[in-house]
């Protein structure tokens, strides 16, 4: 792995305040979950799940065919969809947009799309004000981080970091209750919401047959973003389609008890197109960029693409035991946890950061709640694969495969292995029956594992000498 | 005459605790199956296979098929070895007919140890007594991906003299996974020391699963704290008088 | 932009060519259960209240006008145009605004009202929802800027569930630009997971079942 992905890892496991948020707020959302889907209150939660993976399989596999129909759809209903390749494409239509209409704000609601392509920074850097109203996206802009987790992106903050926050870039008194701290924001952000000339949102499931955008919310601050200015514009990746209104039976149900434990979230709205005629408020143009960035590479992969499923609920980052460890500022690209470890090598390649496959121990606790069933552990085993099969291409790990090939050779000749388990038994310390917490040389995984644990001593005997000696 | 069992003992229990592999016996004799150890085996192939190197695992995997391929049944003292050889090999084998049939009759033969005396031998209690408080680690291959959850209890609880405590990390994992456990030592450390504060907290004297590499991640980090708990495979509890 | 380009990647991504068809998608999982009234109304208010809503159930329209009355008391409410407000007499009462049909008049009383007050098209008794389609009758802010929002909900508009819904309402597109589920007040728990409500929508909701 990288020196880079080794550094977070350590500073993160270094630092116990950060631990302890990490490891309550995953706990939490990990609680509440369990307690959402327990039979008597979800019986059929098994069969949901089956049913999502199943429309969300036949939605990608025929994936062109829902965007066209959703297109079409969006259309006749009077907004306009916008495909776009990559991140530049998305900001020069923003932008052009903007132009064209004079706008200088920008309101956003939550949306991991846009952090994907830095949407905020692009449109800054063009001098149009952007400004994140979700409260955990509001903090991370003010301390221009990304996000920490994808359903609470600051996670990672006390109150006094937010108070410190708040005092630096708004200038108010220092305050440090929570809920005090809310109302500042909400009281910030409302003038931002009516004064606002585009809104800007993602959305967590496009509906091909009513040309629609679901977005799933607790605050409110999507609704205002899509109701409140004169423009909206939802940026979605390609693969959040689903066929029907009616699927949403089926992902409302999974979403909300995945991510937090709730059956439905405070506010799910249902849009599709402008306002119509006769309505009395809303936005006059209504806008769907779908987006590419990689997701054709994706779904150009058999056994991959299920990676695309995806619904965002992060319950696989909450019951992770290594994300509960690292958290999400370890991971190299906006995307954290198992979702992020096996999109980001399809996105960004496998050389981007070729520790990160191999940063989990395949305990398979992700797959078991994913709400759509991605074999994430599947994925991953294959990613490690075609790490070393890069890497014996750049001619790096050369040392481990060299001992992997011997060990493979070892392995196939049974008197081989046995001699070299009795060298092993005869080089190894030995300590009695008491475990080992030295050793006189000290080679790179001998001394890793050392680092953190008691080596076994040598067994004096291998079974098969005992089982020879019955 | 007795049903022939063979054994698949590992390669971890064969050169790190052999006991656990002379317990399998001893409980599998006792129940009345005949075992037999066909001396050519060495490994499942999975150390490889984790680690990417397909290549390699596919090689062990094949000595594998030849070794046991006229077993009966097929007993390992794992999880995770069970799991290689039920579900990865078929990935292994994708590509080669024969091999992938032969795997396939494999799969049906191959038994996880505490899943064989429940299924096959149909038995709970097989007589054994150990005057110890446990908790029960569920490793996570064999919860998973052979989803053994209940078997391992109902085992246990025939164990005269034997409490059981449920730990509230039971389902955890333990932070071993192979390669890892030395690639991301810290972070397997970290993942250690949080399943034992959940082991401590059950005031158990002793902590058993099926797998001995979770046992040896877990005693080595118990070890380096200097707690007193012990760990003992399955095996090593029923095989107790 | 690039529509034709990136159709193209997905279909050569699948091996699909353009206009090829389609199979059906798994059938549709819509449950409905048969509930009664009464058992729906309960659950419907326990749901509210376990969220930290409050619940009225009124026998008529004048409890109806009652009760609003008394929530109000004395500030200033915009009311949306839905008849079944008029029907309880809600536009008479002191300080509340209806009848607006005008965008800009609207979002200047909605931003300094402290009270909205509107009709649900629907309700689902299972989650302790109120199901707002945006139409004249209904205006999207009355139901997300004022803190604190009051719902009348009519007895025979209550389902029993999002599938009942999605039921009668397959496709909500062509009624409506904006359908919005509201389930209780708004919150989050961003900051150390800390419960705070009201952050942007309102942070007390009132459901009276008439």
């Amino acid at each position: 792995m990288s020196a880079a992905f080794d550094q977070k890892i350590h500073e993160t496991l270094a630092d116990p305040k950060l631990q302890l948020a990490i490891y309550k707020a995953t706990g939490r959302l990990v609680e509440e979950r369990r307690k959402a889907i327990e039979p008597d209150l979800c019986p059929d939660y098994q069969e949901l799940r089956t049913h999502a993976n199943a429309i969300k399989r036949h939605t990608i596999e025929h994936l062109d065919h829902y965007l066209e129909e959703f297109s079409r759809q969006v259309e006749a209903h009077g907004g306009k969809v916008v495909f776009c390749k990559d991140a530049e494409e998305v900001s020069d239509f923003v932008l052009s947009l903007a132009k064209e209409r004079r706008a200088e704000l920008i309101v956003k609601s939550k949306s991991m799309t846009t952090e994907e392509i830095d949407l905020n920074e692009r449109l800054e850097h063009h001098h149009l004000e952007s400004v994140e109203t979700d409260l955990g996206e509001y903090i991370i802009q003010l301390a221009h981080e990304r996000p920490y987790h994808i359903v609470a992106p600051a996670l990672h903050k006390t109150r006094e970091q937010v108070a410190d926050l708040l005092t630096e870039r708004l200038g108010v008194p220092r305050e440090t209750v929570i809920e005090k701290q809310t109302m500042i924001a909400r009281a910030v952000l409302r003038e931002k919401f009516l004064a606002a000339d585009i809104g800007v949102s993602g959305a967590n499931f496009l509906v091909a047959d009513s040309g629609a955008v679901v977005i799933v919310e607790n605050e409110g601050n999507a609704r205002l973003t899509t109701s409140a200015p004169k423009i909206h514009i939802a940026v979605a990746g390609i693969e959040k389609l689903i066929p029907r209104a009616q699927d949403l039976a089926v992902f409302l149900k999974l979403l909300g008890r995945s991510a937090t434990g709730q059956r439905l979230t405070v506010y799910t709205s249902f849009l599709s197109g402008p306002k119509r005629e006769d309505e009395i408020d809303g936005p006059d143009e209504f806008y769907v960029v779908l987006l590419d960035n990689g997701r054709t590479k994706v779904l150009a992969d058999r056994d991959k693409r299920q990676s695309l499923y995806c619904i965002r609920c992060g319950a696989c980052l909450n019951h992770c035991p290594v994300y509960r460890k690292i958290g999400g500022h370890s991971f190299p690209w906006v995307y954290s946890g198992p979702i992020g470890a096996i999109l980001t090598p399809q996105f960004l390649g496998v050389r981007h950061e070729p520790g990160l496959p191999f940063a989990s121990s395949l305990c398979g606790a992700c797959a078991e709640v994913c709400p759509v069933k991605i074999d994430i552990p599947r994925i991953l085993l294959e990613l490690r694969s075609e790490v070393k099969k890069a890497e014996a291409r750049d001619g790096a790990g050369r040392l481990e495969r060299l001992a992997f090939r011997i060990w493979a050779w070892v392995m196939r000749h049974p008197r081989m292995y046995e001699m070299a388990g009795m060298a092993a038994a005869s080089l190894a310390p030995s300590n009695g029956d008491g475990w080992i917490r030295n050793a006189p040389f000290n080679a790179g995984p001998l001394r890793a594992w050392l680092s953190q644990r008691d080596l076994p001593p040598a067994a004096a005997k291998s079974f098969r000498q005992m089982w020879r000696e019955r | 005459m007795a049903a022939r069992v063979s054994l698949f003992v590992t390669c971890i229990v064969d050169q790190l605790f052999p006991r656990v592999g002379m317990a399998a016996v001893e409980v599998l004799e006792r129940l009345g199956f005949r075992v037999d150890f066909p001396e050519q085996q060495t490994c499942c192939g999975q150390p490889a296979f984790n680690t990417g190197y397909r290549e390699e695992a596919r090689q062990v995997a094949q000595h594998f098929l030849k070794v046991f391929a006229d077993a009966d049944y097929i007993v390992v003292p794992s999880g995770s070895c069970t799991s290689m050889i039920a579900h990865h090999f078929e990935d292994i084998f994708e590509e080669e007919p024969e091999n992938l049939r032969r795997a396939r009759d494999l799969e049906m033969k191959v038994y996880e140890f505490s899943r064989f005396l429940i299924e096959v031998a149909q038995v709970e209690d097989v007589g054994a007594r150990l005057d110890e408080v446990v908790t029960f680690h569920d490793s996570c291959h064999a919860l998973r991906e052979l989803q053994v959850k209940e078997g391992p209890r109902r085992l246990l609880g025939h164990v005269r003299g034997l409490e059981l405590r449920e730990m509230d990390a039971a389902e955890e994992c333990c932070g071993f996974g192979g390669t890892f456990s030395v690639k991301f030592a810290e972070v397997s450390g970290g993942m250690a020391r949080t399943k034992i504060d959940s082991i401590v907290r059950t005031g158990a004297s002793t902590v058993v699963s099926l797998d001995s590499s979770c046992l040896m991640q877990l005693q080595g980090a118990l070890s380096r704290a200097g707690l007193p708990i012990r760990t003992m495979h399955l095996a090593e509890v029923l095989a107790s008088r | 932009m690039s529509r034709e380009a990136v159709l193209h990647k997905v279909r050569t991504a699948l091996g699909r060519n353009a206009g090829q068809t389609v199979d059906e998608p798994p059938p549709a999982r819509l449950v409905v259960p048969e509930v009664d009234i009464e058992a729906r109304i309960q659950s419907f208010c326990e749901r509210i209240e376990a969220l930290a809503g409050k619940t009225y159930r009124a026998a008529s329209a004048g409890m109806v006008r009652d009760y609003i009355s008394t929530l109000v008391a004395g500030r200033t409410a915009v009311a949306s145009n839905a008849p079944i407000l008029r029907e309880c007499g809600i536009d008479l009462l002191p300080g509340v605004q209806t009848g607006i049909t005008d965008r800009d008049q609207l979002r200047a009383a909605c931003s300094t009202a402290p009270c909205g007050i509107s009709g649900a098209d629907y309700a689902l008794a299972d989650t302790g929802t109120l199901v707002m389609l945006s139409s004249p009758q209904e205006a999207r802010l009355i139901s997300l800027l004022p803190p604190v929002y009051i719902a009348l909900v009519a007895r025979a508009r209550l389902l029993t569930g999002l599938d009942e819904l999605l039921s009668i309402l397959p496709r909500p597109a062509e009624q409506t630009s904006s359908m919005v589920l509201i389930t209780g007040p708004s919150r989050t728990a961003d900051i150390e997971q800390i419960l705070v409500r009201g952050v942007h929508g309102p942070g007390e909701i009132h459901v009276v079942v008439v």
